[in-house]
């Protein structure tokens, strides 16, 4: 392919190869360091403080919450959202990505699908914590029982069921598929033993063989174009667990597209935020170079632009409707009592990220470390404020209520945090974080220098 | 798994491989197998391997998950479990489109996958015999079979066309 001069080079050194697998399995090589063992350590502690707090809510009750009568979805419907959010940068870097043909998404597609994969998970436990009784769980699924009753195929929040869990397994299955051949290159590498048979069973007898390769590319596009309208699909369920409603501030048809452009905005936020982290701790800064960066923050801006248009479109329809629900609702959000929340949330997720616009900006990691870890923030508010200010006003003023998180609600959050950083630093220990084999295919048209083996 | 004899010859470019490759056609040389580290563009091509029937697989998949999945959802609403909502119709189409997309997802992509797997032999702990560990590092590999007879041709053979560290792979007994 025709290289622009222009065009600066994706992945930057010299490299051939054989350099490229041995940079990718370096950091899995050898002792994990100190810091690797002080952070597993940390997210540990984290996650066991989660799985306390959920003890609690389980054996005391829901009581243990903030919730009341009025407000009956605080915390944990927030961050239900937030974290399903933070999971579609994942496919939509290695689905959408992919059927553009964008060779960027090589260095970062590996470890943005395993922080959806993660996600998903942390975000599942909150509807079944928020059900109460863990056990009794399976009982959103339709299946044939005694009682000879079947589950409510009309409800949005069976959708969000069936659209959930069928996105947590494509996007399993779609990430290990592309990790086998990968496995296949860290078992050659292994000296025989243990080790090496663990990896010889989980590259599932992976030799390369053109065929294999044949059909993984034919599978491996096929799963993308299917991956593609189902994460479109996720968040635009999730959001018609609001939308078809009748509370003011929920009901409103700009939800999908919001939702959706909202997530895949947070998302990358939260690739970057890690992302930014990662690549200096395992030394991979030729892989994820400044332009990984600046094309994720052109993502950012623009659905970051698409949310705050959303924000005031709703603003204008909520006026223009005359409807005087709807616009003591949009009023309360920015005025009211929770004025803070709206306005952290205008802020990080309108302002701060048009500051995008500036090429410098786009390009310094330190910057868009920070405006990231705002976008996160921002992200999180835009949901407690959906959800917790819509509802706090009620149509009678008697009920009128105020909300506020125990430490209960919070642990679980906290533990989401720790299941999630569990995961992800099990990850980058025992797989490797760059798609080895596509970062190869990509090589020669986009390497600044490739070597050719004498 | 039976096990034969190869000879195999390996490449340290993809150009290279796709050249050998023609020439070995052009002496009707029966290739019996291709190993490379990343999806070599246009080898299937020369390779003349047969399409993949794969995206076939997922789109029957897919038609039955979408036949199932809305079959399903309009028996349960009609004649299994009739939920009356405010007088709306029991056969309410529009709510059954969530699922029925989801469904269908679901079973193209398990197809596809469960097609892979198992049209290529692979899965969890699968056999295999890997006759360079550097193919999946940066070789590009051609085997070919040969038996007793042939064995030198076939050295010869893959020499002649340029390929280096030309070796036997007896089966292990």
């Amino acid at each position: 392919m025709y290289v622009s001069p222009v065009r600066e080079p994706l992945i930057s050194g010299e490299k051939s190869y054989e350099k490229v697998t041995r940079d990718i399995y370096s950091p899995m090589a050898g002792q994990p360091g100190k810091l690797w063992y002080a952070g597993l350590t940390l997210a540990i502690i984290a996650l066991m403080f989660g799985l306390f707090s959920i003890f609690v809510t389980v054996w005391d009750g829901i009581g243990t919450w903030g919730l009341n009568r009025t407000i009956g979805w605080g915390w944990g419907i927030t961050n239900f959202v937030w974290w399903v959010g933070i999971g579609h940068a994942g496919t939509f870097i290695s689905a959408i990505l992919l059927l553009f043909r964008q060779k960027w998404r090589t260095s970062i597609n590996r470890s943005a699908e395993a922080m959806t994969i993660f996600a998903v998970m942390c975000a599942g436990l909150f509807p079944l914590i928020h059900m109460g009784r863990l056990p009794l769980a399976f009982f959103i699924f339709p299946y044939p029982n005694t009682r000879d009753v079947w589950v409510n195929f009309n409800s949005p929040l069976l959708w969000d069921v069936f659209a959930i869990s069928t996105y947590f397994l494509v996007s399993l299955l779609f990430w290990y598929m592309g990790l086998i051949p990968d496995i296949g290159t860290i078992r050659d590498r292994l000296v025989p033993g243990i080790k090496k048979k663990i990896y010889a069973f989980l590259s599932f007898g992976w030799t390369g063989s053109a065929r294999h390769w044949a059909r993984h590319e034919s599978m491996s596009l096929i799963l993308a174009g299917l991956a593609a309208p189902l994460v479109l699909s996720v968040h635009t369920i999730v959001s018609f667990d609001f939308a078809t409603s009748v509370i003011p501030g929920w009901h409103t048809t700009i939800f999908p597209p919001y939702f959706v452009s909202g997530a895949i905005f947070s998302g990358f936020a939260m690739v970057l935020t890690l992302m930014i982290i990662t690549r200096k701790a395992l030394h991979l800064e030729d892989y994820i170079t400044k332009n990984h960066v600046e094309s994720m923050n052109k993502i950012i801006i623009t659905t970051g632009s698409i949310v705050g248009i959303a924000y005031i479109t709703e603003l204008f329809m909520a006026w223009y409707s005359g409807v005087i629900y709807e616009k003591f609702a949009f009023w309360n959000r920015a005025f009211g009592p929770y004025w803070w929340a709206y306005w952290i949330m205008m802020t990080c997720n309108v302002i701060t990220p048009q500051l995008f616009w500036f090429k410098k900006i786009r390009r310094s990691l330190t910057i868009t470390f920070i405006i990231s870890i705002f976008v996160n923030i921002g992200m999180w508010f835009e949901r407690f404020v959906i959800i917790v200010t819509s509802l706090h006003r009620d149509f009678l003023p008697s009920s009128w209520s105020m909300y506020k998180p125990t430490w209960v609600e919070v642990g679980i959050y906290v533990g989401t945090f720790g299941l999630f950083f569990t995961m992800f630093f099990l990850f980058i220990r025992f797989f490797p974080v760059i798609a080895i084999a596509e970062v190869k295919s990509v090589l020669k048209s986009s390497a600044e220098k490739f070597v050719k083996k004498k | 798994m039976k096990q034969k004899t190869y000879v195999s010859g390996y490449f340290n470019d993809d150009k290279d491989l796709i050249v050998a490759i023609k020439k070995l056609q052009e002496k009707e040389v029966v290739i019996a197998d291709v190993r490379t580290p990343f999806p070599v563009h246009g080898l299937d091509t020369v390779l003349k391997l047969r399409r993949s029937r794969l995206p076939k697989a997922g789109f029957v998949a897919g038609s039955i998950g979408l036949i199932a999945g809305f079959g399903f959802q309009a028996w349960v609403f009609t004649e299994g479990w009739p939920l009356n909502f405010g007088g709306k119709p029991f056969m309410s189409i529009p709510s059954f489109i969530p699922v029925t997309f989801e469904v269908t997802v679901l079973f193209a992509a398990l197809a596809l996958v469960f097609g892979f797997l198992l049209g290529s032999g692979l899965g969890p702990g699968a056999p295999t015999e890997i006759f360079d560990e550097e193919v999946s590092n940066d070789r590009f590999q051609i085997l070919l079979t040969a038996n007793a007879t042939k064995k030198e041709s076939s050295q010869q053979l893959l020499k002649e066309v340029g390929a280096l560290g030309v070796k036997i792979h007896e089966p292990k007994s």
